[in-house]
């Protein structure tokens, strides 16, 4: 069987062929996304270049991933930050959403304007366990009512207050989707449920309203937001199949213009003993996504984050060349390295990318003295056995040295504390194919993870 | 009727689980809906937990003699959290030694605790309370429960 894959991103139009039977890549191509006019130009156009390389083949199926058009855009809404607004911003984040920001208690004014001004294409609402609290939900139910634009609900919070959240919704013709609680009883996590609302609402609603229907119209199978066919990816080569092993616990770092993308599957439990798990248990399957860490629509931020008189430290230039770098930058962002300094400074400056999401991404751990002798408190996920690191993204694979890019998400001196990977085997998605075998692991997991095991190099 | 929600667990850099155990396991029997956060536990914890279950009270508890360092602030912090008014509870080993009970007791009501219990105090007493501060039994039923031997151990 010859299937292509297609994935609309912000800036190209990526498509994979790929032949079934004998599980390869015949070939990929690229051409500018073309979203403000009409999408399938910058497709034909892609098609046109891989026909010319690999000839005119019939495709027994077409797939499509999308993060055209701002990608999937949300906000999330909690009570305690800590608890049900941290849930709410994990299963927007698995379900492939660009989440801009998360909200905890009750609503202000100030909030709801800015929520305004983000426009999200879905607001999931969530707070309190089920049986707990009513009042703070209800509140912002209503003041999620009055906003104005296209947006949906999904509302994942306490079961006792759905009722009431729905005859707010219906009076008020908000569209919404109620699903399970994201936390039914305390510090569980049950995201799952909001996923699928969250899906539900992006074929039914957002696809259209993105301008991708004309796309849907001859794939065969339903546009997914391109990080949850990366997730997919991510899980199966974890997981492996019935009949193949995968890689086992891996983390992939996913650099990109605007936002990086990090993925987690593993447990995350302690490794070392006396060690205490604090805080909210962190799923198997993570995904974080940092809107200010980007290499070039959100480099600004990203600099400012790492410092420039730091970066300016490794790569031997000084901080006004970074600067300078920056400027050129934000003004183009389509600009490209052309001497050997603006080639170091965006390879030292992708390090710190990775480094920082990294950071956040982890859990932590930090000694603490009791009466009973030293123990060590952790939060969130340890991931220092990770075994198998995954790189792709732009910034990635064309980095002059994607081994050294990589190699700064592992577990350093500089921050003792932060759980990152000790000793991870590297591998690069050099052909830029991770979102398509996500989208083919639906149909043929074992073809997809035998691709990506036989495509991804290996340092 | 609704149930009366406790969040319950061992505050500070205390790792006793034992009694933690059998409180959660007691006051479920009893009627009670219980949020169990286990050991280690700090204040801000408690406080998040009673916030997003919606609890009636916190029950906390200290073993390992330094209660009153981990206890003092939670009922502010409450105040400050919106947890205006709740009902909070303290026992255990409390303090260090065997210091007169009484100052003891007056310390942490001063603290803001509704509750303060004894080193080797009944589960079933801080149940009694419970059923009485919560209007589930009257004065009456209160005095003749605390005839019940199994108040004293």
């Amino acid at each position: 069987m010859k299937i292509l894959t297609a994935d609309f991103g912000s800036t190209f139009t990526k498509l994979t062929a790929i032949d079934t039977n004998t599980a390869t890549i015949l070939g990929t191509s690229k051409s500018f996304t073309t979203i403000s006019s009409d999408v399938t130009i910058g497709f034909n156009k892609a098609l046109d270049i891989l026909n010319n390389s690999i000839g005119s083949i019939k495709y027994d199926k077409i797939l499509a991933s999308s993060s055209a058009a701002g990608g999937l855009k949300m906000v999330s809404v909690g009570l305690v930050p800590d608890l049900t607004a941290k849930a709410s911003r994990l299963a927007a984040n698995s379900a492939g959403a660009k989440v801009i920001k998360t909200f905890s208690y009750e609503l202000s004014k100030l909030e709801t304007d800015e929520i305004q001004s983000i426009n999200p294409d879905i607001i999931l609402l969530t707070g309190g366990i089920d049986g707990g609290n009513q009042k703070v939900i209800l509140h912002n139910a209503n003041a999620i009512s009055k906003l104005k634009g296209n947006f949906l609900v999904v509302y994942a919070g306490n079961k006792s207050a759905l009722e009431e959240a729905e005859s707010i919704f219906k009076k008020n013709n908000i569209e919404f989707e109620c699903c399970a609680n994201v936390m039914p009883e305390f510090n569980k996590l049950n995201i799952e449920p909001a996923k699928k609302a969250i899906r539900n609402l992006f074929i039914k609603n957002i696809i259209s309203a993105k301008g991708l229907d004309k796309v849907q119209a001859f794939v065969h199978a339903e546009i997914v937001p391109t990080p949850l066919a990366l997730f997919n990816a991510s899980l199966l080569l974890s997981k492996g199949t019935k009949k193949q092993k995968g890689l086992g616990d891996l983390m992939v770092f996913d650099v990109g213009g605007a936002t990086t993308d990090v993925y987690s599957m593993c447990d995350g439990t302690p490794n070392t003993s006396n060690t205490f798990l604090q805080g909210l248990r962190e799923p198997f399957a993570k995904r974080s996504v940092e809107g200010d860490i980007g290499m070039r629509y959100s480099l600004s931020p990203l600099v400012t984050t790492a410092s420039p008189d730091d970066i300016a430290d490794v790569c031997g230039y000084t901080s006004t060349d970074i600067l300078n770098w920056v400027d050129k930058c934000t003004k183009n962002p389509e600009t490209v390295p052309t001497n050997e300094m603006e080639k170091i400074i965006d390879f030292t400056i992708s390090k710190f990318a990775i480094e920082i999401s990294a950071d956040r991404h982890c859990g932590t751990s930090t000694k603490s003295f009791t009466p009973m002798g030293e123990v060590n408190i952790q939060f969130g996920k340890d991931l220092t056995a990770v075994t198998a690191l995954i790189g792709t993204g732009g910034p990635v694979i064309n980095s002059p040295y994607p081994k050294e890019t990589l190699k700064s998400s592992c577990y350093s001196l500089k921050n003792l504390n932060s759980l990152r990977p000790t000793n991870p085997d590297l591998y690069l998605d050099e052909k830029y194919i991770f979102s398509s075998m996500g989208l083919l692991s639906v149909s043929h997991p074992d073809v997809a993870l035998k691709i990506m095991i036989n495509e991804f190099i290996k340092y | 009727m609704k149930k009366i929600k406790l969040v319950i667990g061992v505050i500070g850099a205390d790792v006793h689980a034992v009694g933690n155990r059998i409180l959660d396991y007691a006051f479920t029997q009893a009627g009670f809906s219980v949020v169990n956060l286990g050991v280690m536990v700090s204040q801000k914890e408690f406080i998040d937990a009673a916030i997003e279950s919606d609890a009636d009270a916190i029950v906390v508890s200290s073993l390992y003699g330094h209660g009153e360092i981990d206890c003092r602030g939670l009922r502010e912090k409450c105040d400050e959290a919106g947890l205006n008014g709740i009902k909070l509870y303290v026992g255990g080993n409390i303090t260090v030694g065997k210091s007169d009970f009484s100052i003891v007791k007056e310390t942490f009501t001063k603290m803001g605790y509704d509750r303060v219990y004894e080193p080797g105090t009944s589960p079933n007493l801080s149940i009694l309370d419970f059923k009485l501060d919560f209007g589930l039994i009257t004065d009456d039923e209160y005095q003749e429960g605390l005839k019940d031997e199994d108040i004293n151990g």
